[in-house]
């Protein structure tokens, strides 16, 4: 697994990337209670919007950690949000892209590097 | 540098607690616990929350000469605010508080708060005064000039002012305050707690039966931990006291009602007095009253948000065939309805009840219709 900056997990199978938010996202956001998730068949470019995920208070942008066309979404959030809090980095998982470029993954961080980041927030 | 946010008494005990905090009126203050908005806001539906609220700006308005003559002296005190506000005070009887506004010269809503008389004869003369934190500069000074030469504004918000509010809060408050349990919503007096003289009020903000608390700060936070010691009891953050305000239908000044909104667009007529408006006595009297006999361009109306995310401030509301008829002024996620709700302006050929609409939520356009205020129905107790 692969972190970013803005809390974003990558698991990456072959050409396909699972993408989530982190336990600590999670844990930020608060109750989640409204995911939108994107359209199967969109392309996305890192940095992209992704998905929105609202709490009581506020709605938070998800963005694209890697670019790619998303292949599956997880419809189980659309009834269960609250499964981003449950289970944030397993079954709370927002899309699957097929990746343009594998390879970019390696870019992000290691589980070692995102702890060593969150201990500077 | 020097701290850029002010910190009410209790400051530590929110820290202490856990809380997250964020800049709220100019004051660092816990916007949730670590139970998190959602528990904290059933919670307080549930069983009692306590609320920090000492960022308000309660004050006394007193005045500068007593006649001795306690009812003279109360119409006297009456007659200085009246000229400012929406409302009638000098018919309040003792010990009773009345929500009003604080209107600008076309009636425009500068800040919406309430005005309470004192219980006893001897302290007439007096009124107390609670607005909102993050209009209290300019509304101590407007009140202060309007007061200037008869009456002086002494600021109390160096004390805490800390809310109890759900269906337990009686039974909570009871322990501390005995005489509390003979009020009625809308009600307050002063009572003494370990020696000190506290002001109790039976109102809050969220639409449960409970009371508001000024306390000095010295003893503020042995009473904040002996509340919180009460199993009944937790600490509630500013994000489920906005989301229990929202259900309960009341306006947020700033975002509900602002200087631009009348009273009547506000929905909010029953703060206006009758006799002072049909004399052409209120400011903006010749608006409302235009406004009042159907000259109305757009009124608050409750939103339920039937498909898709919450729509929140700003968004877009529309009717049925898509053009754009107003917005929203707040708007979330109902913890007691599981469902999204929100607040917002459309023209009144627009606000019925069950009239159907759209809110545009990230240029999406999804299902709403317009609900009766409030949402989740109120629990005040007026008889006891």
């Amino acid at each position: 697994m692969r972190f970013t900056k803005d809390h974003e997990w990558v698991e990456v199978a072959g050409d396909v990337a699972t993408i989530g938010v982190t336990a600590y996202a999670a844990e930020q956001l608060g109750d989640v209670v409204f995911v939108e998730l994107p359209q199967v068949g969109k392309t996305v470019k890192v940095g992209d919007n992704l998905a929105v995920v609202e709490s009581v208070k506020a709605a938070s942008d998800v963005y694209a950690p890697i670019g790619g066309e998303v292949v599956a979404v997880n419809e189980v959030l659309t009834s269960e949000p609250e499964t981003v809090n449950a289970e944030p980095e397993a079954a709370g998982w927002f899309a699957r892209l097929k990746l343009s470029d594998p390879g970019a993954v390696d870019a992000l961080m290691d589980r070692h590097q995102y702890d060593a980041f969150l201990e500077t927030l | 540098m020097s701290q850029p946010f002010k910190r009410t008494p209790l400051y530590e005990a929110h820290v202490a607690a856990g809380a997250r905090l964020v800049e709220f009126g100019g004051y660092e203050m816990p916007v949730q616990y670590r139970d998190g908005v959602l528990k904290e806001h059933l919670w307080t539906r549930a069983h009692a929350g306590a609320f920090d609220v000492s960022h308000m700006g309660p004050a006394f308005l007193t005045l500068d000469r007593k006649s001795g003559d306690a009812d003279a002296d109360h119409r006297a005190v009456a007659a200085v605010i009246e000229p400012l506000i929406s409302g009638d005070i000098a018919s309040l009887k003792p010990g009773q508080i009345r929500y009003t506004l604080l209107l600008n010269e076309d009636g425009g809503i500068v800040d919406d708060l309430m005005i309470g008389r004192p219980v006893w004869p001897s302290r007439q003369g007096m009124l107390y005064i609670v607005v909102n934190a993050g209009a209290k500069e300019g509304d101590f000074a407007r009140i202060q000039r309007g007061a200037s030469g008869v009456a002086t504004l002494a600021r109390a918000d160096d004390r805490a002012l800390i809310a109890v509010q759900g269906p337990d809060a009686a039974g909570v408050v009871a322990g501390f305050f005995p005489e509390a349990a003979e009020l009625t919503f809308m009600t307050h007096r002063r009572i003494d707690h370990a020696g000190e003289g506290c002001v109790v009020a039976r109102c809050g903000y969220t639409g449960e039966d409970g009371y508001e608390i000024l306390i000095r700060a010295p003893a503020c936070v042995d009473f904040w931990d002996r509340l919180l010691a009460d199993e009944r009891v937790r600490p509630i953050g500013l994000g489920a006291r906005d989301s229990l305000r929202l259900e309960a239908g009341l306006p947020l000044h700033g975002h509900d009602i602002d200087e631009t909104t009348s009273a009547v667009e506000g929905d909010l007529s029953f703060a206006i007095a009758k006799p002072r408006l049909k004399a052409g006595r209120l400011r903006g009297s010749e608006r409302m009253a235009r406004e009042l006999a159907g000259d109305l361009s757009r009124v608050r109306v409750g939103l339920r948000v039937l498909e898709g995310a919450p729509a929140r401030e700003g968004a877009q509301i529309a009717a049925a065939d898509g053009a754009v008829v107003g917005r929203v002024t707040s708007g979330g996620f109902s913890p007691s309805l599981g469902a999204p709700i929100a607040m917002g302006f459309v023209p009144p050929a627009l606000a019925e009840p069950g009239t159907a609409l759209k809110v545009i939520v990230r240029g999406k356009p999804q299902a709403a219709e317009v609900a009766g205020l409030p949402f989740v129905p109120h629990r005040y107790v007026r008889k006891v």
